[in-house]
């Protein structure tokens, strides 16, 4: 019997019974659903992951104090007094493709704003900042050059400190604030950013000039960190490690130590979290594939009752001509057609349900083409492995006792 | 196959022997069955349950091998055929007849005859629909082509059965215990099907049966006892089921006549 004229029997045969069926598929489209919906919520996660590593900018080299590592007592990361605003301008000097860079510095401090105050990081930087991060502006503008290079009293908050100090959406420009005691002007207000990554807050931060930070804040002259953005098509990897040459060279570490700092670029961290959510979106997917092995077992189960019902049938097509193969074809289709058919329904299911989940739980979601092929793949293998058994059982029965069956 | 003409011997059966093991226990179904039969014949199985006749029968059908011995079918030696080949045979060259029926649930007398028509390739769908109806007119039910089984009498399921039968055209026509469900009229309503189809399409056909008046519709008798044939012999007065029929009818006509008259004599 050709494959057409089989399927064309299998829809026959499962017409037949359509409660038994439709209950059969049920079980299908739960599992295949589950997958798309379990998948689909990771690849909304891991989109929404990789907006955030966006918002660190892109082709960023972030080189940082590392652990003290003299003598017993070591101290923690940032503890180093070795990173120097010198070695940021040998860094821009030296090594070509760098198109910002920006020293950085940072404490956590009360600030004062007429009769309110909040306690919040301040962060000396550079002028390049916004160009790194790709930042607008709300209100006002960055601090300049001319800024950095007076340690002007300038700074400019994130909104989060503003709706703190001066009310919520307010524009504060033109304002003082007061940190340790001396007045700063504010001169610009950042646009919302929105968390971090590691639960750090940029919206949460007063900006200031790394010099004026450096001279005024704190009263040291060392960096914590120094952010460099390079030019498009530049290898990351080699600036890395050219990065790392110069500053041990700098800070004459001799062949064997350790580094007195750390590199990692944007790529690394991405890649981390990416991989973590992967593995997630795994975890779970295959969590929801337990219940397509339960649908896969429900179907073997019906296959099985299926072939003991009609077991004189199967003695009777066997008794017109049919061969064996044709009676093993027979069930496993109707087997795969089952799995598939429940498939089918199942990721139009998946589908609603996700886009719903996004909706009301404001989860983000996406139904990538791999979660529908995968399901949809694994409803037919599941479709097959469970459906063979039930089938070579039906094409094993001896035809007269078949036909005798009662 | 080789076109086989009335009084070649289409089955050769010599020495044939079936034993079954149940468990540890041998059970000797067939102890040496010689038997032939020619083209066109029409031959009654019989003999008490256990005997042999239906075990025989499977063998005949291919649908089973025997231990030992010989069966030629239309000059091959069955024994030697494929499972594939034997699939082939019953399809295009056998056509079984069941007690039960065994007519799918659910499905119309039409999907029902065309069922061995689906194991034969290359017939299109209104070539196989075609060839179904045919069937279905042969045995008088080109009327309820769209009838599920449960919506047919017993006598007509049997119509429907033997049409799957004969709708691929079969040499050999074996019916196992046909009229075992049915009653009496209608047991002779299929005994004349059979005996038209004998005789206008010179089919062959082997008929098991333990009732002897139904055994008289055949033209030669074989009785099995034991795994053994014990009789082998022409009925003597064979009886003919279109004359029967008639007779039938007239008789009922003539029954209700009386009622009418009686109860017209009553009214008056």
């Amino acid at each position: 019997m050709s494959l057409l004229m089989t399927f064309v029997v299998a829809i026959k045969a499962l017409r037949r019974n359509t409660m038994r069926t439709a209950l059969t598929a049920l079980g299908m489209i739960i599992g295949v659903a589950a997958v798309i919906v379990m998948m689909a919520l990771g690849s909304g996660a891991r989109t929404t992951i990789e907006a955030q590593i966006r918002t660190i900018g892109s082709n960023v080299i972030m080189v940082n104090a590392g652990a003290g590592g003299f003598g017993p007592v070591r101290g923690g990361q940032g503890a180093t007094t070795t990173l120097t605003v010198e070695d940021a301008e040998t860094i821009r000097r030296e090594i070509p493709g760098i198109r910002y860079i920006s020293p950085g510095v940072v404490t956590r401090t009360q600030v004062v704003a007429g009769t309110g105050n909040w306690n919040t990081v301040v962060q000396g930087t550079s002028e390049a900042l916004p160009a790194i991060r790709s930042w607008p502006m709300q209100f006002g503008s960055f601090f300049t050059e001319d800024d950095v290079r007076r340690s002007a009293r300038v700074a400019v908050i994130g909104s989060v400190v503003r709706d703190q100090l001066f009310g919520s959406g307010t524009d504060p420009i033109g304002q003082v604030i007061r940190i340790h005691n001396q007045p700063f002007r504010v001169i610009g207000v950042l646009s919302t950013k929105g968390q971090a990554m590691f639960g750090q807050d940029q919206d949460d931060t007063v900006y200031v000039p790394y010099t004026t930070a450096m001279k005024r804040l704190l009263g040291r002259d060392y960096l914590r960190d120094i952010t460099i953005s390079t030019e498009n098509g530049v290898k990351t990897t080699e600036m890395t490690q050219a990065i790392a040459a110069l500053l041990r060279e700098r800070h004459a570490i001799p062949p064997g130590s350790e580094d007195d700092f750390m590199i990692r670029t944007q790529e690394e961290i991405a890649s981390i979290l990416t991989s973590t959510t992967t593995t997630m979106t795994y975890l779970l997917a295959s969590i929801a594939a337990v219940s397509l092995l339960v649908g896969g077992i429900g179907i073997m189960n019906i296959m099985l009752v299926s072939v003991t019902e009609r077991t004189r049938e199967i003695g009777l097509r066997l008794s017109v001509g049919a061969r064996d193969v044709d009676v093993l074809l027979q069930f496993l289709m109707e087997a795969v057609v089952l799995s598939l058919a429940g498939g089918a329904i199942g990721v139009g299911v998946g589908f609603g349900a996700s886009y719903g989940l996004s909706r009301l739980m404001s989860w983000s979601s996406l139904v990538t083409v791999d979660a529908v092929l995968l399901s949809f793949g694994c409803a037919a293998a599941v479709g097959i492995f469970f459906g063979f058994y039930p089938a070579r059982k039906a094409a094993a029965l001896d035809p007269i006792e078949a036909l005798r069956y009662e | 196959m080789a076109a086989s003409s009335a009084g070649d011997p289409l089955v050769l059966v010599d020495g044939l022997t079936k034993t079954y093991t149940l468990g540890e226990v041998a059970v000797r179904a067939l102890r040496g069955i010689s038997l032939t039969v020619t083209t066109g014949e029409f031959v009654a199985l019989t003999g008490p349950s256990g005997s042999g006749k239906s075990t025989f029968m499977h063998l005949l059908g291919c649908l089973d091998r025997p231990t030992s011995g010989t069966y030629r079918l239309g000059g091959r030696d069955v024994a030697r055929l494929s499972k594939r080949e034997l699939a082939r045979i019953r399809n295009q060259e056998i056509g079984f007849v069941f007690q039960g029926f065994n007519l799918l649930p659910r499905t119309t007398a039409l999907e029902n005859v065309e069922l061995p028509l689906l194991y034969r390739g290359g017939l299109s769908g209104a070539r196989r629909r075609a060839m179904a109806r045919d069937a279905l007119e042969a045995v008088g039910l080109a009327d309820r082509l769209d009838h599920h089984p449960s919506q047919l009498s017993g006598g007509q399921q049997q119509r429907v059965a033997i049409a799957r039968a004969l709708v691929t055209g079969p040499t050999l026509l074996l019916a196992d215990e046909p009229t075992g469900n049915l009653d009496s009229r209608t047991s002779i309503e299929v005994m004349d099907i059979f005996q038209r189809l004998n005789v206008e399409r010179g089919l062959t056909i082997v008929l098991v049966t333990h009732e002897r008046d139904i055994a008289e519709y055949a033209a030669r008798v074989v009785s099995f006892l034991d795994g053994r044939v014990r009789s082998d012999r022409p009925v003597g007065r064979r009886r003919t089921a279109a004359v029967e029929l008639e007779n039938l009818t007239v008789r009922h006509d003539e029954a209700l006549h009386d009622v009418e008259t009686d109860l017209e004599v009553r009214r008056a």
